[in-house]
């Protein structure tokens, strides 16, 4: 399979990037702290007061390494990319998709029975692994009420707002027994219900993190094999949004994002002290939390598991890529649908 | 990379010389590279393109009674294409020059008749433009680093001719072949970006991942 390449990811404050050869230097305060092969990575992401050269910037583009700029707390400002790739006849047929209700909601559905599958597999595991800790009928109903759901999406086709009732309805049954996955640290990581712009509390506040550590791998993915990631099936289009990176990103939240933060909190890499709250009650990450939700993410990203569609080794995060591939195969037609990533 | 975004908006009927032996070689990789704009730059691909830039890096030289030109730009109006010949040898004769195009290739002699398409592509390039006739060329191999000389005899010809023709209607019908799993699919350069095994089981695929234990 294709190889997997770092994202270099820089959170140093003040931290200079320069193309130094055929490296990426990192200079802080006038001395080079990293020098890192433009080969070996796919993407460079800065967080908050990073700044970066013009010639690093035009190499990046050339190598088809893309630069993205988030604030501290990892909201998205700019990216730099080289050319658009890919393929006009594949955009449009991506739009006229998106334009037919029928055609649009058979892709939402495939994206809903992953998404939702996959948040019964977390559930699953759980009461695997912790029969004695949990509230096990609690977890136990949950779970029966998302294999009806998926039964329900399985059987016949729906309307764009039938599959959108039947995922807040999975969501909100995924989230309400939530708490229980949380073995560790039981009274500093309370999960109520989701909440977010800004997280209230620090369950919320580490998975909006990951989401968006997430969506930008989504969106990157989706625009290097030539989709439009603005245009969605499940999410409509509307100015500024995402549509088909937050379409893409379900099937991948409870099996990337919420098993990591899950991980984080139950085997205390993680503690209460590295966050804080604002008067709002809105909740901040400090910056060495920032650092381990990072590491973490990254060396999962770098595990192999055998892609359950295509039957070959791939790394973690490649899936993004994967998906993003078999969609676009889909779209031109190439598959018969469009086979979302399920865990299992 | 194909260098086909550089064709002109005018130029737009012109498809690229290299994309016949692409076709030749697999319609469907022909369609990934040049409609779905795919290209996976892997080890073979980059050892290809350090091969062609020191090809690409002089621009003419002399040994004798050779002359040699390199990349030099090439298009024919009658086969509609357009494209560059990595080496075109000028043998001086008693009453001129004789035309002879070199095509350099990383690999070995393949068993299709690929290459040579494009070499003789190259040629009948060259003779609309300059009002010659060419008679060989010749393939050079990077792995055997032996020349191949060819022929372009009438059989040849009209191969060109014949896949010529299939790849400008392969390319005006925005369609992609679909794909068939073969022993080459294990050496092609684009078989991630071509996934050649995926076909019809989505529905299998739902039902057999969605099943609990």
């Amino acid at each position: 399979m294709k190889q997997h390449l770092n994202t270099l990811f820089v959170t140093t404050q003040g931290a200079y990037l320069a193309k130094d050869g055929e490296t990426v230097a990192v200079r802080v305060e006038k001395e080079i702290k990293l020098r890192v092969p433009i080969h070996t990575i796919g993407g460079i992401v800065c967080f908050g007061q990073v700044s970066c050269s013009p010639f690093l910037m035009g190499f990046c583009a050339e190598k088809g390494v893309s630069i993205s700029f988030l604030t501290e707390n990892g909201r998205f400002l700019a990216k730099i990319q080289g050319p658009v790739s890919g393929n006009v006849l594949l955009r449009r047929e991506q739009y006229r998709r998106a334009d037919d209700e029928e055609a649009a909601a058979s892709i939402a559905r495939m994206i809903l029975v992953a998404k939702i599958t996959n948040c019964r597999a977390v559930l699953q595991r759980l009461l695997r692994d912790h029969p004695t800790k949990v509230a096990v009928k609690a977890v136990a109903q949950a779970s029966n009420k998302m294999t009806t759901a998926i039964e329900k999406l399985r059987e016949s086709a729906h309307m764009l707002d039938t599959l959108r009732g039947i995922e807040g309805e999975s969501a909100s049954t995924y989230f309400g027994v939530f708490d229980n996955l949380i073995t560790a640290q039981k009274s500093d990581f309370m999960f109520d219900k989701r909440n977010r712009r800004p997280p209230l509390d620090k369950v919320n506040c580490l998975l909006s993190f990951v989401y968006t550590l997430l969506m930008h791998d989504v969106r990157s993915a989706l625009e290097v094999v030539g989709l439009d990631p603005a245009v969605g099936f499940l999410h409509r289009d509307r100015p500024g949004r995402y549509g088909l990176a937050l379409d893409l990103m379900e099937e991948f939240r409870p099996y990337l994002a919420d098993r990591l933060v899950l991980s984080l909190i139950n085997l205390s890499q993680v503690n209460a002290k590295g966050f804080s709250a604002k008067e709002s009650g809105a909740v901040w990450m400090e910056d060495e939390t920032r650092k381990a939700v990072l590491v973490a993410y990254q060396a999962r990203k770098q595990k192999e598991i055998v892609h359950p569609f295509l039957k070959e080794k791939v790394t973690i995060g490649l899936l993004p890529w994967v998906q993003a591939l078999l969609l676009a195969r889909h779209l031109r037609r190439d598959i018969d649908g469009y086979p979302p990533f399920i865990w299992r | 990379m194909p260098d086909c975004n550089s064709i002109d908006e005018a130029d737009r009927e012109l498809i690229a010389v290299s994309s016949l032996s692409q076709y030749s070689y697999c319609p469907r990789r022909c369609a990934l590279i040049f409609t779905e704009q795919l290209w996976d730059e892997n080890i073979f691909t980059a050892r290809g393109q350090i091969m062609h830039e020191k090809v690409d890096s002089a621009d003419h030289e002399s040994r004798g009674n050779v002359r040699l030109e390199y990349a030099v730009p090439l298009r024919s109006i009658k086969l509609g294409l357009i494209g560059r010949a990595d080496v075109i040898e000028f043998h001086k004769t008693e009453d001129g020059w004789d035309v002879f195009p070199v095509e350099h290739k990383l690999g070995k002699p393949k068993p299709d008749s690929s290459d040579k398409v494009q070499l003789c592509a190259q040629a009948m390039c060259l003779e609309e433009m300059m009002g010659i006739s060419i008679e060989s060329g010749a393939l050079f191999y990077g792995r055997t680093r032996r020349r191949l000389d060819v022929a372009f005899d009438r059989d040849l010809r009209a191969d060109t001719e014949t896949t010529a023709r299939l790849v400008h209607e392969l390319l005006a019908s925005g369609l992609t072949p679909k794909a068939e799993y073969s022993a080459k699919c294990k050496n092609c350069s684009m078989v991630e970006l071509c996934v050649p095994k995926t076909g019809k089981h989505v529905a299998n695929y739902i039902e057999a991942m969605t099943r609990l234990e």
